[in-house]
């Protein structure tokens, strides 16, 4: 049971198009994409709204996503007239980075609340930082890429994913910089490419199991 | 004089007669400074209210003006839908079980209209939105208080129009028309005008 996410958009197409992306990146999410009207053409439709997020709801909650000016509205309005208000959230996020952090969280089995916050904090520049060398208690290994897209969007996603819920906190530094292997947005923005060599880090109680996993991802070419 | 379901629905059905009058002049305006379609939203919209009307026959004011929240709601696309509609349900709310509107709980219920608008849309008096009509009209609507509904009614009506010219000269700051900047400077905001000739329209039903 994880959190269902909404996605409520003018046009049916984006809606659709950014379920489509974000499934792939979140198989086991319920995605409900909530664009155009009934009739056909661009505008949001409270009804849709309404049933889209009843749908969404597996009983983890729901956060909506929205592109323009009324979709947040309709958004609104439509959690406000839910049974139970509180089981739904809209939030403020750029849509596609938004709904696929929130995707990827709620994959991970993240609450509501992380779900929310994973999409509204993919507004910010993605939080790298200056590579500051292994620190104590951290172990760590050295993969070489070898899939074709390096850690682009999917390859990204699945390492967020194989590592949540572990006791661990992990990074993945490419050069001089590192980033949080938690944020699918920061793993893509290192922007590490087929060939490249790259250092995990792990610490924490299951941080060996956790190196594991990823080298295991990394020599199965994340199953490309 | 109080006003009943009956009456609340036969002003209804005046309003939607009043916006289908200005169909065209919401479109023209809409145009300036939107999408164009704020008079063919509103229409479709009060038309649907009208076919809602002719079917159900809601026993309360309050069952009256929620039908009529839940109909823009669904019909009226843009941001107009959420806003209207909340306007409607928070001022539905506000009627409770009340089986006549006197003039207290009317000024009431504009009152919580107002506020509905403003924490959906979170315009202030001054973006040279719907807020710019509404916040004069129900100023006015207090100072009339008394039972005189009709009274009441149209001073709301009075302050609304003034208020919605006030747009013409101020920058938008809110919604589509806020992309323009300085150059929908000028016009005359469609959602103050429909606010306005709305209020029009139920002051002339309760006289």
């Amino acid at each position: 049971m994880s959190v269902g996410i909404v996605l409520v958009s003018h046009s049916a197409k984006l809606a659709e198009g950014l379920a489509e992306l974000a499934a792939q990146m979140a198989p086991d999410v319920t995605i409900v994409a909530a664009g155009g009207l009934s009739e056909g053409g661009i505008g949001t439709d409270y009804d849709e709204v309404v049933a889209a997020t009843q749908r969404a709801d597996s009983g983890a909650g729901v956060v909506l996503l929205y592109d323009l000016g009324s979709a947040q509205m309709t958004a609104d309005l439509a959690v406000e007239s839910l049974a139970d208000p509180s089981a739904a959230v809209v939030v403020d996020a750029p849509l596609v980075e938004g709904a696929i952090a929130a995707a990827v969280a709620a994959q991970g089995g993240a609450d509501r609340q992380a779900v929310a916050g994973a999409a509204a904090s993919a507004g910010a520049p993605p939080d790298l930082t200056f590579d500051s060398g292994v620190q104590d208690g951290e172990s760590s290994v050295e993969l070489t890429l070898r899939n074709d897209v390096g850690l682009h969007a999917r390859p990204a996603a699945v390492l967020v994913r194989s590592i949540a819920g572990l006791d661990a906190e992990v990074t993945v530094r490419l050069g001089e910089e590192t980033a949080d292997a938690n944020s699918v947005l920061a793993l893509m923005a290192l922007g590490a490419r087929q060939g490249d060599r790259i250092e995990v880090r792990a610490k924490g109680a299951q941080a060996e199991e956790a190196l594991t996993k990823v080298k295991d991802l990394v020599d199965q070419n994340f199953g490309e | 004089m109080a006003c009943t379901a009956e009456t609340l629905a036969a002003a209804l059905r005046a309003a939607a007669a009043v916006i289908a009058e200005h169909r065209t002049e919401l479109i023209d305006l809409d145009r300036a400074i939107g999408d164009a379609d704020h008079g063919e939203n509103m229409d479709r919209g009060f038309t649907a209210i009208v076919s809602a009307l002719d079917t159900a026959t809601p026993e309360t004011p309050a069952a009256v003006v929620k039908l009529a929240a839940t109909t823009l709601i669904s019909k009226v696309g843009g941001a107009a839908g959420p806003l209207y509609g909340t306007a409607f349900l928070r001022a539905s709310v506000k009627l409770g079980d009340a089986a006549e509107v006197d003039g207290p709980l009317l000024v009431e219920a504009l009152r919580a209209a107002l506020e509905g608008v403003q924490a959906r849309g979170k315009a202030v008096g001054g973006d040279a939105t719907m807020v710019d009509a509404l916040i004069p009209a129900v100023s006015a609507a207090e100072e009339a208080s008394g039972d005189d509904i009709a009274a009441i009614l149209t001073a709301a009506a009075d302050a609304a129009e003034k208020g919605a010219e006030s747009t013409v000269d101020l920058v938008p700051r809110k919604g589509r028309a806020s992309y323009l900047g300085e150059r929908a400077k000028g016009h005359l905001d469609p959602g103050a005008r429909s606010t306005a000739l709305l209020l029009r329209a139920f002051a002339e039903a309760a006289k």
